[in-house]
């Protein structure tokens, strides 16, 4: 079949209300009536609450509400905890404060100003507790607990383990084993809009959810149970979303916002400042220890990796992070032995959760540039080592599955073939020698030196998960999606108007897409994990068919033509050979209507977790993703230009190439910020860079000069049209291939990042840390 | 107290108080949304907004010292019902995905295209340099700016 929507690069269907200033994100929107929330946070890292007292600040004309510990210890609104993975946390502090910035008491007030005069009101009384901010202290037999209450031991949040073969036969049968650390600085996803939501109870106690969030379900569900109400009780409406990243997913400010409204009878708005953006979710830092075995003729035999993630002060989505990671943590190679154990630490530091990646970026730093280290000593092109290990159709992962759609090698040649590799500037033979064998090129001359890295990565999305859609045929002929996938730049409201396009053969201004309504939306179970396009993506093709279906039942009936004689072209159901003979599809949905079956369809697509023997093939998909970079260091300054990048994936099927190559472009870019300078620093618990001023973002200064994008195809089985998720395929290769790229222009292997100038120097200078 | 703001060609009395931002009253009461909160410290850019010609961070500025001023935000810059020709570049080459950042990123572009109407790539880095977009990797703005310079 020919496609004519899918697979095209068209603009956005958002396009036109975005560029026009007419979106609508949360931070936008306003309720007759609402007030406005504002939250007192903890000062200290880690405190027992002595005393708090709200009664001042409600006494101040104007405020409507207060939230203090004593409305959810003596009353029975709430669940006292809740959580995600564990209830490790409340809606403000119970008995102890747990990082700087943890939620302490809430006001509602007519005005923000109101509101922020009001918590100056409220009297509160710390102990303060002794600290710990890093996993490695933390995890001490002597550290100061965070839940001793949960029982948790050492501050072990979680520990998840993947094991495959039997890595101490690995060591012996290997020739060569390197064993290093790499550590990961703790980011924030900084999407543009801050978190806001906007939260109702109305007088039959229904409560209704604007939220900016990535999971409507997720929010309703999670709300539901803390405030326990029957989930029907509660409806999550989003608008637009100003980014994610991971950043807006289950529940953040929704519980106070719920709580203040419910307490003052009005709706309540809350709309973080950028400061209490980054004490509300953070990405993992992270210490990945890593072992590899390998063979003299550079075959991989066996890898172990012990990962501690830095989790921050409450479970959140942490230990569904390194869970995942562990499966994912000995990267997309041939390997007969792996053992891995992912950790989730707990410190007096904001909570870490899911981040695009969702854990991959910490261990693929580490085993892209242990490959490239691997092949040093070996005497090996980094290309050729990768070539040689890397999974393919059919391989077994270490999870034990066969995998499916992981083009590897065509995307690691053409990603290669981009940066020109093999070649320097110029391509004559000596430089071709000296880029092989790891000598900066010569030719960038005086104190600056210029190398080439690799790197590749592989990432799964949700395996088990369920996408529902609803479609309608209205009387004027368009067609009406229903979908709870969040739009939040990713574009799917693009790429289901197409589909929807293409299979009912309509142009794509005819379909118009629902934002999504937990009462009018069907479930989905969230738009994370680059999952909408391969589920929600599904669920539209069997729609958009159910609803073709009944279009052309109905016209064969009115005809009285077989059905096989219809064609179904430009909004019509015709005879064929006879476009006159037919019917447009508002005539069709109005007379379906008078027949009393309105045209309307629904889409499902489910996948489960695969349990019991190998081998399983898995319905959910991998990401497979690759980048490519060129640096020029200068010696003399440790300064890293980044002069080329090159960042691919294996998309199955690009149903749009503008904006898939936007994905791979822009999940890059946010690798390139991370590689360079984003870091959240604390002293002694304190953040010290928690505003736009002080946390660096990449700008269009920081990114290089050429950023090319390469997009191969191995369609998925069970893909529309073979299609995948790509969006988290390319940000966990940018480190590495800078770190590969570094080490070959200067010799020296940096393996903490951010890497900074700093780093550099003191590598140059041959300072660095412990020489692990 | 009263101010008299002209904003995209029309006037418009409004009450505010003292304090107030250029970015809150846009907002908040002239119901203009476009202009985004991103930073609230004048670096993100989300809020640039023109006054007389020149951009500013609207999270900056006191509403009252805008008095006297044209101020233009991205809900002017379409004229007669048709896209400006940097709106239709953004469109077509995919220079946004969340879309937060457009407005000012819009407003930015267009102050340099008024000063400079067929920049360079370098003049594009340098004077967007104080606006952030966290879903692309500029590259796209990079080009539907230069496109729509190209007229």
């Amino acid at each position: 079949m020919t496609l004519r929507t899918v697979g095209q690069p068209v603009g956005r269907i958002d396009g036109e209300e975005k560029v026009r200033g007419e979106a609508r994100y949360a931070i936008d929107l306003k309720v007759p009536g609402m007030l406005h929330g504002r939250i007192l946070r903890s000062p200290y890292p880690h405190a027992r609450l002595l005393h708090v007292d709200a009664a001042k600040a409600a006494q101040l004309p104007g405020v409507r509400a207060v939230l203090t510990r004593d409305d959810i210890l003596r009353g029975d609104r709430v669940e006292r905890r809740y959580g995600r993975v564990y209830k490790d946390q409340s809606v403000v502090a119970l008995d102890r404060v747990r990082y700087v910035g943890d939620p302490v008491a809430a006001v509602a007030a007519v005005d923000r100003e109101t509101a922020e005069e009001a918590l100056q009101l409220v009297e509160v009384e710390y102990e303060e507790l002794p600290g710990v901010f890093d996993p490695v202290a933390a995890m001490a037999p002597d550290a100061p607990l965070l839940h001793e209450a949960l029982g948790k031991q050492r501050n072990v949040c979680s520990l998840s383990t993947t094991v495959r073969g039997d890595v101490e036969q690995g060591w012996r049968e290997s020739d060569l084993i390197v064993e290093e650390t790499y550590t990961s600085a703790t980011t924030q996803h900084c999407h543009l809009e801050p978190h806001g939501c906007i939260v109702a109870f109305d007088p039959s106690g229904r409560v209704t959810v604007w939220s900016g969030t990535q999971t409507p379900y997720g929010v309703k569900m999670n709300l539901a149970e803390l405030f326990r109400l029957e989930p029907e009780r509660v409806r999550v409406i989003v608008p637009y979303v100003g980014g994610g990243y991971g950043a807006k997913s289950h529940l953040k400010i929704e519980p106070i916002a719920a709580f203040l409204a419910w307490k003052s009878g009005a709706p309540v708005r809350i709309v973080l400042k950028r400061q209490e953006v980054f004490f509300t979710i953070t990405k993992h830092g992270a210490v990945t220890r890593m072992k590899t075995g390998v063979k003299r003729d550079g075959t991989l035999v066996a890898r172990q990796v012990e990962i501690l993630y830095d989790t921050g002060a409450y479970a959140e989505g942490g230990p569904l992070v390194a869970k995942k990671a562990a499966t994912l943590a000995a990267g997309p190679y041939k390997l007969a032995h792996v053992k891995t154990e992912s950790y989730c630490i707990y410190t007096n530091k904001p909570s870490a959760g899911a981040f695009r990646g969702y854990g991959v970026p910490q261990v693929a730093l580490a085993y892209e540039s242990q490959m490239d280290r691997i092949a040093e000593v070996l005497g090996m092109d980094p290309l050729e080592l990768r070539l040689k290990n890397v999974v393919e159709e059919g391989s077994r992962f270490a999870t034990g599955e066969a995998l499916h759609s992981v083009g590897f090698k065509p995307l690691l040649v053409q990603v290669a073939q981009a940066i020109g590799w093999g070649k320097a500037e110029g391509g004559t033979a000596g430089e071709k020698k000296a880029e092989r064998g790891g000598a900066g090129d010569p030719k960038a001359g005086g104190t600056r030196r210029r190398g080439k890295g690799l790197a590749i990565m592989i990432k799964s999305s949700n395996m088990e998960s369920t996408s529902r859609c609803g479609l309608q045929v209205n009387d004027d002929g368009t067609v009406t999606v229903l979908t709870s996938t969040v739009e939040m730049g990713q574009g799917p409201r693009t790429m289901l108007a197409q589909i929807v396009a293409e299979e009912l053969a309509l142009p794509l201004q005819a379909v118009r897409v629902h934002q999504p309504d937990t009462d009018v939306t069907p479930f989905d179970t969230m738009t994370t994990a680059s999952r909408s396009t391969f589920f929600m993506g599904n669920a539209m093709v069997r729609a958009a068919a159910e609803a073709r279906r009944q279009l052309v039942a109905l016209a064969s009936q009115l005809l009285e033509v077989r059905p096989d004689d219809l064609v179904v072209e430009g909004g019509r159901v015709s005879v064929r050979g006879s476009p006159d003979k037919g019917f447009g599809f508002g005539d069709l949905a109005r007379r379906a209507r008078e027949q009393g079956s309105p045209l309307q369809a629904e889409g499902v697509f489910e996948a489960k977790e695969p349990h019991g023997e190998e081998p399983v093939s898995i319905p959910s998909f991998y990401l497979v993703g690759a980048g490519a970079a060129e640096v020029e260091v200068d010696t003399e300054t440790g300064q890293v230009r980044l002069l080329r990048y090159v960042a691919g994936a294996d998309a199955g099927k690009a149903l749009n190439p503008l904006l898939a190559g936007g994905q791979l472009r822009g999940d890059a870019t946010i690798g390139i910020g991370q590689t360079f300078f984003e870091e959240m620093v604390f002293e002694g618990g304190q953040p010290v860079n928690a505003t736009f001023l002080q946390y660096v973002l990449p700008s269009f200064k920081d990114i290089p000069e050429l950023f090319d994008t390469v997009i191969v195809e191995t369609p998925h089985r069970n893909g529309p049209y073979g299609a995948k998720g790509i969006a988290e395929s390319t940000i966990a290769c940018v480190a590495p291939a800078v770190g590969n790229a570094i080490r070959r222009a200067v010799g020296v292997r940096l393996r903490d990042l951010p890497f900074t100038t700093e780093r550099v120097l003191r590598a140059l200078a041959g300072l660095q840390d412990g020489g692990r | 107290m009263t101010l008299a703001l002209r904003v995209n060609g029309q006037t418009h009395p409004v009450e505010v108080e003292p304090y107030e931002l250029l970015l809150d009253v846009l907002r908040d009461r002239l119901n203009l949304t476009g202009p985004k909160d991103g930073c609230g410290e004048g670096v993100c850019g989300a809020c640039t907004v023109l006054l007389d010609g020149r951009p500013i961070s609207s999270c900056l500025l006191l509403a009252a010292y805008a008095e006297g001023s044209e101020i233009a935000t991205v809900e002017g810059l379409a004229r007669d019902g048709g896209l400006h020709p940097l709106q239709r570049a953004f469109i077509e080459h995919g220079a946004f995905q969340c879309g937060y950042c457009t407005p000012g990123m819009l407003m930015m572009a267009k102050a340099l295209l008024d000063r400079t109407p067929r920049p360079s790539e370098a003049q594009v880095r340098e004077f967007m340099s104080g606006n952030i977009c966290r879903c692309t990797s500029y590259v796209e703005i990079i080009q539907a700016v230069l496109r729509a310079g190209d007229g």
